[in-house]
């Protein structure tokens, strides 16, 4: 069914179409229509789940904690404070290895407060464990919505999952999505089964117990081992979806890479405006390519090696930033080609913070800086759209 | 089915001799029964009782952290609808997981009604992390930060946080405050809290030797002290009725209250100022002259 | 139950069993039969659990309660596995039937 929806509903859809039984949520912008629309489906019985209006986004995650313990599919959303008040309690989610799913409505953080798109929220909690994945549309959103419950409940995986669509851009921008069948998702997912120990009285375990130093570093192996094995489960999941939907993902998707002399790597939203301009540039004759990452956790350090090893400069366009380095895409790019012998010149571009447009402006300036890395040294982070003499002039530096 | 017999809380955990949580713990599971969820907020139990791998625990039992005990509980409750399944769902948590860093939580797991029981374990200070001051510390007590010197020679310089009466207004379907010294009162009041639907607190004073200082042998005797005196009252609330609160237990002849002070170290320097006693006496005897009539045994 | 779980969860209800705490103890209470009015007050109050109730015929037999107290039920019995030694027992026994002394190592 094709419908027009907003990309906070293609997350409330993937919920419904999943049969979650149990959503916590609280309300923030941007993701905020989340449990609205959740609530709608319930008051019209077209869902049959609880709803839990918890007080917090960190009783949120802690509900969810309790629901998953006890063996029922469990669904939330949330954005920027909403993700980082919960970030204690997604390393337990992670730890406890409970494969609860999260629509994030990528914002920015505070201070100044600001609730336009950025990825400085879910980038913030790259380390808790949780897969992440970031979609280009509302499509995406549906999509990897309904995947990630695949691949997190997987047994050989059984780790959390985000899934983030930016904010306004895709939480509130309507757009054409293809809503699967309700029976065709049932076969896609099968009936949920937990494959981890749940609270069952007919059972009793102990859950979430105390790990001294002999013990807890297992534990942390094993879900490094989780996440490395996830790579290979979400290309089969991938591949299984798009055998069945027709619509195909993959953790990284080059595009006019062949021969390219610049790539630019983006995330979510922004690899549709990124898609249009090199289009136009590759029209211009300008040998540029776009390579959408739509996995950040587990990072698909193989597919980028492949992809990027003969790439002369590699434009790293990112909306977050890690002060006193540079951005996290960018870091972890870099990393992924330490050891190599072959590897591309790579140059970082924060953009976009705080809903800062992304124009054919701003990537027409960050080809510029590319191009000339092609020929010369040029700086490894690059603030584009910024009026840095006024920041200069607060600082003093002016 | 009773189920006092059976022990559900097994022996070999790590908690200090003497310690009163795990005779909380142990009845309010034999009472409860094997049909039962528990959750644990962090704290002396939660760590003292799941080493890993070893568990004293015989009923399903979720550690998720120290704030949340009542979230995770709510999410378990709400999972036990989905499924249609009816069982006890029992947050355990101490003072500072439940009064202070545990109280949003907790708030709004009464506000919407979760069919929980909530039993606060209330040794009167963060003991788990080596005896700091709560909101649940009583006024005049020694802590690590609530030290006794030259400057304040008091203590602690506030009253105890009210918390069952707190979340007697919540509305909340039972709350009793209860003393497993007065054991009879106790278990009835277990036992009522169990047989109700909806938000149940137990505010459960529970003796701490390491923090309260005191001979690990006194646990009990101090509890009863405690409830002799009146400085902690026996009553309960339903429905949120706090016009109608009834006080449940009140001994023939109150004891004085340095009769409970004595026997612990965290008082000990009250006892060297005749004023501070009688500050206290005067706090107690104004709570009884302010509530005593609700006494209805 | 294997060595590691996966998410660190314990599988063995109970299983704490395993820790001796009774090595914890400096000072043991000791039942006097003779005394013990049957009133259970020590196994209503023991924190461990250490102290066994016996209200079936056959298990009372391996107490170590004398001939003439069983025959009388319950028979409680104190666990020195596990007995910490605090004590509790010893200072809530209405009839004092209940000894406190240094243990022997």
């Amino acid at each position: 069914m094709k419908a027009m929806i907003r990309g906070n509903e293609s997350i409330a859809y993937a919920f419904k179409l999943a049969r979650v039984k149990v959503i916590p949520a609280y309300p923030i912008t941007p993701s905020t229509l989340v449990p609205e629309k959740i609530s709608e489906f319930l008051a019209n019985g077209e869902m049959d789940a609880e709803f839990v209006p918890v007080e917090s986004e960190h009783s949120a995650i802690s509900a969810a904690i309790g629901a998953s313990a006890h063996g029922v599919r469990v669904g939330t959303a949330t954005a920027s404070q909403g993700l980082a008040l919960m970030h204690e309690v997604l390393f337990i989610a992670s730890g406890m290895r409970l494969p609860i799913v999260m629509g994030i409505g990528n914002r920015a953080l505070s201070a100044p407060i600001n609730i336009w798109c950025d990825h400085q929220d879910m980038m913030s909690q790259r380390d808790t464990g949780w897969m992440q994945f970031y979609a280009e549309s509302n499509q995406e959103g549906l999509d990897l919505g309904i995947m990630a419950f695949k691949i997190a409940e997987d047994e050989r995986i059984l780790l959390p999952a985000m899934v983030g669509i930016d904010a306004f851009v895709l939480t509130h921008t309507v757009e054409p999505v293809d809503i699967p069948e309700q029976k065709d998702v049932d076969d896609f997912l099968g009936e949920f089964v937990p494959h981890y120990v749940t609270l069952d009285p007919e059972k009793p375990a102990t859950l979430g117990s105390f790990g001294f130093p002999e013990y807890f570093m297992e534990f942390k192996y094993g879900q490094w081992i989780a996440m490395e094995r996830a790579k290979k489960v979400i290309d089969e999941v991938f591949e299984e979806f798009h055998n069945k939907f027709g619509r195909k993902y993959s953790k990284v998707t080059p595009e006019f890479l062949e021969d390219a002399d610049i790539v630019l790597v983006t995330m979510g939203s922004m690899t549709s405006t990124t898609r249009e301009f090199v289009k136009k540039l590759r029209k211009e004759g300008k040998k540029v390519g776009l390579l959408k990452l739509t996995t950040f956790r587990p990072f698909p350090k193989e597919e980028l090696r492949a992809l990027l090893k003969d790439v002369p400069v590699v434009a790293v366009v990112e909306r977050n930033i890690s002060f006193g380095f540079g951005g996290a895409v960018y870091a972890e790019l870099a990393a992924t080609f330490a050891n190599e012998s072959k590897k591309p010149k790579i140059i970082d571009f924060i953009v976009g913070l705080g809903g800062r447009d992304i124009t054919f402006k701003t990537l027409n300036e960050v080809v510029g800086i590319a191009e000339k890395a092609l020929k010369e040294d040029v700086d490894e982070v690059n603030w584009i759209d910024v009026n840095k003499e006024a920041v200069l002039k607060a600082e003093g530096l002016l | 089915m009773n189920y006092e017999k059976e022990e559900f809380f097994a022996p070999g955990h790590g908690m200090c001799a003497g310690c009163a949580a795990p005779i909380i713990v142990k009845w309010v599971l034999k009472l409860a029964g094997p049909n039962t969820i528990v959750v644990n907020a962090t704290g002396c139990l939660e760590v003292a009782t799941t080493a890993y791998p070893h568990t004293s625990w015989r009923v399903p039992w979720l550690h998720v952290a120290f704030e949340n005990a009542a979230a995770a509980a709510s999410g378990i409750e709400a999972a036990a609808r989905a499924k249609g399944e009816k069982l006890n769902i029992i947050a355990f948590g101490g003072d500072g997981g439940t009064v202070d860093i545990g109280f949003q939580a907790l708030s709004g797991m009464v506000e919407r009604g979760h069919n929980v029981l909530y039993v606060l374990y209330d040794n009167e200070a963060y003991m788990n992390t080596g005896i700091q001051r709560s909101g649940a510390t009583p006024w005049g007590a020694w802590t690590t930060t609530s030290k006794v010197g030259n400057a304040n020679p008091i203590g602690k310089l506030q009253p105890k946080k009210p918390v069952a009466r707190i979340i007697a207004a919540h509305n909340a379907k039972y709350v009793a405050t209860a003393n497993p010294a007065i054991f009879n009162d106790f278990k009835k009041k277990v036992e009522k809290a169990l047989s109700y639907d909806g938000a149940r607190f137990l505010h459960v004073i529970s003796s701490c030797t390491t923090g309260w200082r005191h001979d690990p042998s006194k646990t009990v005797e101090i509890m009863k002290l405690a409830s002799d005196t009146g400085i902690f009252p026996l009553w309960e609330v339903v429905d949120g009725d706090l016009e109608n609160m009834r006080i449940t237990y009140k001994p023939k002849k109150f004891k004085p209250v340095e009769e409970y002070l004595k026997p612990q170290g965290r008082f000990r320097h009250l006892l060297k100022n005749p004023e501070y006693v009688k500050k206290l006496q005067e706090q107690v005897d104004a709570w009884w002259a302010k509530y005593g009539h609700h006494y209805n045994p | 139950m294997d060595v590691i779980t996966r998410g660190a969860v314990i599988t063995e209800p109970g299983n704490s069993v395993e820790n001796k705490t009774g090595t914890w103890r400096v000072f043991k209470p000791v039942i006097n039969y003779d005394k013990c009015i049957r009133c259970l007050i020590c196994w209503q109050f023991c924190p461990e659990p250490a102290i066994l109730r016996h209200d079936d015929e056959e298990t009372k037999q391996k107490t170590p309660a004398p001939k003439e107290a069983l025959k009388k039920l319950p028979v409680v019995e104190i666990d020195y596995d596990y007995c910490k030694g605090c004590g509790i027992c010893y200072n809530e026994c209405p009839v004092h039937a209940i000894d406190f002394v240094k243990e022997e190592k």
